[in-house]
């Protein structure tokens, strides 16, 4: 049966505000810079971008950070310049906004698929109370091992069909 | 300064104190815990609270003017001038002394956030929205461990008792109100503790019931933490935690 995936308001609020973003061509760069721990999530994914601005010379970009220790927002912010700067633009603003808290409900679809793919379980609706699926094998009976896993952002969970054990991206 | 940016600032200052302190004793299972999933639970906690730690400091030295920087608020000050609630240095002791504090603090904590996103000072207010969510998910955790251990066996059950008897007289400076917290309650700045305490005790009383285990009973208590009054273990705690900076003022990874 064919289903079709509702993406959470938050995520269709920030895609509307990326659409009518004044500099396009900023975002686009943005996209190069990933998550340097799950490679394969770009900030916007991630659902860590905010907004990316232009005043003459100097570009603001605007960040929220997943969880209040994450270790990689340092190096997040130096890709971020090294990416810009790359690109000819030499000032740039780094700022991190607290209000509102980042929500697992912000990554993106696409974010979610390359995530899955990735062998790590996107991350329910934050209201959500269902089962997580295998990434590898597709199995519902699935079993949470830790709360909190290799990284700041993800749970470790095991399947009791294929008997692997998987990252799940936390839902919060 | 103005007395009312003097107490916001040491308030402030306090609220980045206990996420510190118990931060670092958290890390301190790095390595050492039961199992390598709690390892990295713990550890991942230990990272919430120092990242909490650094956002309170950060808005601290804004508030300053900049005068000093967050690390030398965390590791230029003495045990004095530390004002963190005692319960939050006191040693890990055994896993469930560290769970049966994780527990009382995230319930604490989850309660008193939840008020202090309603501040005024939309500063605090948003530190306080993105670290509920992170209190609401230790708190999961930590529960979950109370029930482990003291539904479990019997030397389970009697650590996690003994956990909880031991770390009773500290509760009630939970419940404190500082000068600056008090002056600043009434233009709706910090939070009103005292009120806390009463969804505090049902929440706990309804899972230590769960868990099998007793609620000690009230009588000695211990403060003095917000005073810079600390225990015997504070200044070992920040030797340990300060002692590159001290060697190496200035020092950067």
């Amino acid at each position: 049966m064919e289903t079709i995936a509702l993406i959470p308001e938050a995520q269709l609020a920030r895609t509307e505000f990326r659409q009518r973003a004044a500099c396009p061509e900023l975002w686009a760069l943005l996209d190069e810079v990933k998550d340097p721990e799950i490679p394969v999530l770009s900030l916007w994914d991630l659902g860590i971008l905010q907004d990316v601005s232009r005043q003459g010379e100097t570009v603001t970009v605007v960040i929220t950070p997943t969880y209040c220790g994450c270790p990689a927002m340092a190096e997040i912010e130096r890709d971020i310049r090294t990416t810009l700067a790359r690109a000819g633009y030499d000032s740039v603003a780094v700022q991190l906004r607290l209000s509102p808290a980042w929500s697992s409900d912000w990554l993106s679809a696409e974010g979610r698929k390359r995530l899955q793919a990735y062998g790590i379980a996107p991350p329910l609706a934050a209201a959500a109370n269902r089962v997580v699926k295998c990434p590898r094998c597709g199995a519902e009976n699935t079993a949470p091992i830790s709360e909190f896993g290799s990284t700041a952002c993800k749970a470790l969970y095991k399947c009791n069909e294929c008997l692997e054990p998987f990252d799940y991206f936390k839902s919060i | 300064m103005s007395e009312t940016n003097r107490h916001l600032i040491d308030y402030t200052i306090a609220q980045g104190d206990d996420a510190l302190i118990l931060g670092q004793r958290l890390s301190q299972w790095c390595s050492r815990a039961p199992f390598l999933e709690e390892d990295l639970a713990l550890a991942n906690v230990a990272l919430d609270y120092i990242g909490r730690a650094q956002m309170f400091y950060n808005y601290a030295v804004k508030l300053e003017g900049g005068a000093r920087s967050a690390d030398e608020i965390a590791f230029m000050r003495d045990s004095r001038d530390y004002c963190n609630l005692l319960i939050t240095e006191l040693p890990i002791g055994n896993f469930a002394d560290t769970m049966a504090r994780q527990f009382i603090l995230d319930l604490f904590n989850v309660k008193y956030l939840e008020q202090l996103i309603k501040s005024t000072d939309s500063e605090l207010a948003a530190i306080a929205a993105k670290a509920v969510k992170e209190s609401h998910y230790h708190l999961r955790r930590s529960h979950e461990w109370v029930l482990r251990l003291g539904d479990g066996t019997e030397e389970s059950h009697a650590k996690i008792q003994c956990a909880f008897d031991a770390l009773w007289g500290y509760t009630p400076e939970l419940f404190e109100m500082t000068a600056a917290e008090t002056a600043l309650l009434a233009s709706g700045v910090s939070v009103d503790r005292a009120a806390l305490c009463g969804a505090w005790n049902e929440g706990l009383a309804a899972v230590l019931a769960e868990a099998t285990l007793r609620r000690p009973a009230d009588g000695w208590k211990v403060t003095g933490g917000r005073n810079g009054v600390h225990t015997e273990h504070h200044g070992h705690l920040l030797c340990e935690m300060q002692f590159l900076q001290r060697a190496y003022p200035g020092l950067r990874w």
